[in-house]
């Protein structure tokens, strides 16, 4: 009934078939949503052509330009295959509002939203899961109260509102914080994140708070913990314990929350005036900036794709039932 | 309360004080709920090396009593009295911080289930470890805790590698002996043990039983071995005390209890053990089954096959569960396939019933080849009952809502709902209560007679009395062996209970891993056994002692 040697090697290498597999499933996803990401050129409303134009004058050289370089002339799954292949080498095309390229334009706006979602992410986990625990634990007592009003607060309040008041609050009644942009690298745009950063963790904290208390309130109850304390394991030990089993339901919601962190971003980035990809974004659509927002769709779905490829991996790193039932298919 | 001094009391309060001092004592325990009084005051001692059995059923608060001696009370029940060890004395209630001292070192505690009291993500090692650590006053190293570990897996015969198993990779036999491992890493002076094998098959039972015997004894460990099965007490403890709604009803020495019961509770406790012995097994099926069996065996042969399951195999991945296994149900037979856990006798079931799809053989109904899954079936061909009667039934809808809807299906008329809680003996009221508010039993009668509202001609039972209280067991299976004869319904009964598929089976196939090791007439197949694994299974069943 044990493990062998033996039977260790051999569910490492289904464990390894089973991640090709995972990992060629999202490659699958991801062309499907390639191919929609591509026909939004097509789908927008007007003349293709206008739209790539922009506000250029729309002279006879310029058209024909337009057509060569997007290869409009050609069938369209030619010109779908040649915009795939210029997407993997990294050639987006060129942004009609700013004039540079679009890997240019997302690549200096790339790290200030990275280190504003991770910040955010960050501080919500390290806030909202020893709430969680802890309200689960003493629950009814003045933390749990505490930690539901929270998250009560942190649900219902809208972003941009949580963003002014704590720019009125910590940037002008007390002037702690900057009020706007993202300072000039390093600690200082650290420095410059601390707003928004919090501003985006409160939604999320509060999602991340209430699933890991009713994880959390749901492993307490179960036999182990008894068993844990009847044997005399200390306090915090069990909690551990039981902390391990309800981590499965944290990182299922904990990765969801991340996904919407990943389009959250726009208003924070908006309320506290971050060149971010948010504001980009934000600018590439109302600017009908098709390339920058093929682009964009794709950065964020490739993201999202990567995050929960992480999920399912995180599962069978937590959880052995999860590891056997996969090796044995 | 009032009977606890009437029978001879051999090692009870007498000795407290002036007695020996090794010996474990509680005096008065006693424990309130939100409304009331749910335990009335009681004292026992145990003598090191021996065990004191607390019977009773559930409900009848032997368990609150084990979990207040633990410290492990639910919120809003506390207990009063002294638990007098020989390295302390609490007074309950106690502080946490007199309990963090206790359990574990002093008192441990072994639960039911082993499959949820150890943590599923945690390998077994790292559990018994725990325990150690929380024991010991200095940092052990890795090797010496290794160590340790070994050590506690082999007092209870495990292998070394087991430390490095998952729970989910072991039987349940060897989950509850890493469950023990972990218990008694600290050597306490006390393990109370609730109904430590009622989890488990019944060849595991007698070996977990003896194990514990013989871990006691090598310690010199007082034991409160709690359940709700006579039988299993039989030859394992010194000193009985019956509890019945909160109140010892009878006490005294183990087999004088037993051969001469004086409270009428403990009679009908005796009375309605399913154990192998002669005595009850005549009970029962005078009460049950007599003059169905002749009857059957006819139908045997005579009526004809209803179901026919012929070499069916069936693999979940690589890892194959049924090698082949063949089962015929005849018109109005009751057939029952015994086997452990993980024997294939819930998947052939299930393969029968269409809710696994089998990876080859012929299922046949009727005559007619029935294609795998459950689309080919209608739902009057044959229903299920599940084990859990606690979980099959919809908690937000009425009883009569539930049955309703069977009626619907089957094209009844909601009027027949009366017609079919008589069939099961439910009051008629019972249709506007909610499962929360039945008990176990009623529930397992509610989902019968769910099973019923469509008529089927085969009713599957899987475990469907392995949830309930010994007495309540008996009175379901009274129900189907009435019901059988009044509907003419042919059963396939699935359980891991010889006792209790001897009470209504006409014929028997055992299975084991997959494979029918024997099959016959019930009778003979229990009473004659000629595969060693069915000896076995007949041997371990007979909770009679050889001491006895």
């Amino acid at each position: 009934m044990t493990t062998t040697p033996i039977a260790r090697a051999s569910q490492a290498r289904s464990l390894g078939r089973m991640l090709v597999v995972r990992v060629l499933g999202t490659i699958g996803i991801l062309l499907v949503l390639s191919i929609i990401v591509f026909s939004m050129l097509h789908l927008a409303p007007g003349d293709i052509v206008k739209n790539l134009l922009g506000n250029r004058a729309s002279s006879p050289e310029a058209i024909a330009a337009i057509r060569a370089q997007y290869n409009l002339d050609q069938p369209l799954y030619m010109q779908y295959l040649i915009w795939l292949g210029n997407t993997l080498t990294g050639d987006f095309g060129q942004s009609i509002r700013l004039q540079d390229s679009v890997s240019n334009v997302i690549g200096s706006r790339l790290g200030i939203t990275a280190a504003l979602s991770g910040l955010a992410f960050l501080l919500a986990v390290i806030v909202a899961v020893p709430l969680g625990v802890q309200s689960a634990v003493r629950s009814g007592s003045w933390i749990d109260r505490f930690a539901t009003g929270f998250g009560i607060v942190g649900l219902s309040a809208p972003t941009f509102a949580v963003g002014l008041l704590l720019l009125y609050t910590f940037a002008f009644y007390l002037p702690i914080f900057p009020v706007y942009g993202s300072g000039d690298g390093g600690l200082d745009t650290l420095w410059h994140l601390v707003l928004p950063a919090i501003t985006l963790a409160l939604g999320l904290g509060a999602i991340i708070l209430k699933l890991t208390r009713t994880a959390m309130l749901r492993e307490l109850e179960s036999d182990y913990v008894t068993f844990g304390r009847a044997r005399g394991l200390p306090d915090r030990q069990v909690h551990l314990i039981a902390l391990r089993n309800a981590a499965i339901p944290i990182v299922t919601g904990a990765s969801l929350v991340l996904t919407f962190l990943v389009g959250g971003t726009v208003l924070a980035e908006t309320t506290f005036a971050l060149p971010g990809l948010g504001t980009l974004l934000q600018g590439s659509v109302l600017f009908k900036d098709i390339a920058v927002v093929q682009a964009l769709t794709l950065l964020v779905a490739v993201t999202i794709a990567i995050i929960a490829l992480l999920a399912d991996l995180a599962y069978i790193f937590l959880d052995p039932r999860i590891r056997a039932k996969e090796s044995a298919q | 309360m009032t009977e606890t001094s009437m029978t001879n009391v051999p090692a009870s309060g007498a000795g407290l004080g002036s007695g020996s001092s090794t010996q474990v004592a509680v005096t008065a325990l006693t424990i309130d709920g939100p409304a009331g009084v749910v335990v009335a005051p009681f004292d026992f001692s145990i003598a090191p090396g021996e065990t004191l059995a607390l019977i009773g059923e559930s409900g009848s608060g032997k368990t609150l009593s084990a979990k207040a001696i633990a410290g492990l009370l639910p919120a809003g029940f506390s207990a009063r009295g002294t638990i007098a060890l020989s390295s302390a004395t609490i007074e309950l209630p106690a502080t946490d911080a007199v309990w963090r001292a206790t359990r574990g070192r002093r008192i441990s505690l072994l639960l039911q289930d082993p499959f949820t009291s150890l943590s599923p993500v945690h390998r077994c090692g790292t559990q018994i470890g725990m325990t150690i650590d929380a024991a010991s006053a200095t940092r052990l190293s890795r090797e010496e805790r290794t160590a340790r570990i070994t050590q506690s897996l082999a007092e209870v015969n495990l292998p070394a590698d087991v430390a490095r198993a998952y729970p989910h990779e072991l039987s349940g036999g060897m989950r509850q002996r890493v469950a023990i491992a972990a218990a008694l890493a600290t050597d306490p002076e006390l393990l109370i043990a609730d109904e430590p094998t009622t989890a488990l098959d019944a060849s595991n039972q007698g070996e977990i039983l003896d194990l514990l015997r013989g871990l006691q004894e090598k310690r010199g460990m007082a034991a409160l071995l709690i359940s709700h099965d006579l039988g299993m007490v039989r030859g394992r403890a010194e000193h009985v005390l019956v509890m019945r709604h909160g109140e010892i009803v009878e006490r005294g020495v183990t087999s004088s209890v037993l051969n001469a019961p004086s409270h009428p509770y403990t009679r009908a406790l005796i009375e309605a053990d399913p154990s192998l012995t002669d005595r009850s097994a005549g009970i029962v099926r005078t009460a049950s089954g007599a003059g169905v069996t002749a009857a059957a065996a006819d139908a045997d042969s005579a009526i004809g096959d209803l179901v026919t399951a012929t070499d069916i195999t069936k693999s979940f991945g690589d890892k194959t569960v049924l090698h082949g296994v063949s089962v015929t149900v005849g018109r109005g037979e009751t057939v029952g396939i015994v086997g452990e856990s993980g024997s294939g006798k819930t998947t052939i079931a299930r393969c029968i019933a269409g809710l696994e799809h089998e990876t080859s053989g012929v299922i046949e109904f009727d005559g007619f080849a029935l294609p795998a899954g459950r689309a080919s079936r209608t739902p009057k061909q044959m229903q299920i009952v599940f084990q859990d009667p606690y979980s099959s039934l919809n908690p937000m809808i009425s009883v009569g809502r539930s049955l309703k809807l069977a009626l619907r299906v089957a094209g009844r008329p909601a009027s027949d709902l009366n017609g079919l809680l008589q069939l099961v003996e439910l009051p008629t009221d019972f249709a506007s209560k909610r499962p929360a508010e039945l008990s176990g039993g009623q529930r397992q009668r509610v989902a019968i007679a769910r099973a019923l509202a469509v008529q089927p001609e085969l009713l599957i039972c899987d475990e469907s009395v392995s949830a309930l209280d010994v007495s309540v067991q008996k009175q379901i299976l009274d129900l189907l062996a009435k019901l059988r004869v009044e509907l003419g319904l042919s059963i396939l009964f699935i359980s891991h209970d010889l006792a209790v598929v001897r009470q209504l089976a006409d014929r028997v196939y055992v299975l084991r891993h997959g494979e029918v090791v024997e099959s016959g007439l019930c009778h003979d197949v229990l009473n004659a056994p000629t595969h060693p694994y069915t000896q076995a299974l007949v041997a371990a069943s007979i909770h009679e002692a050889p001491t006895h």
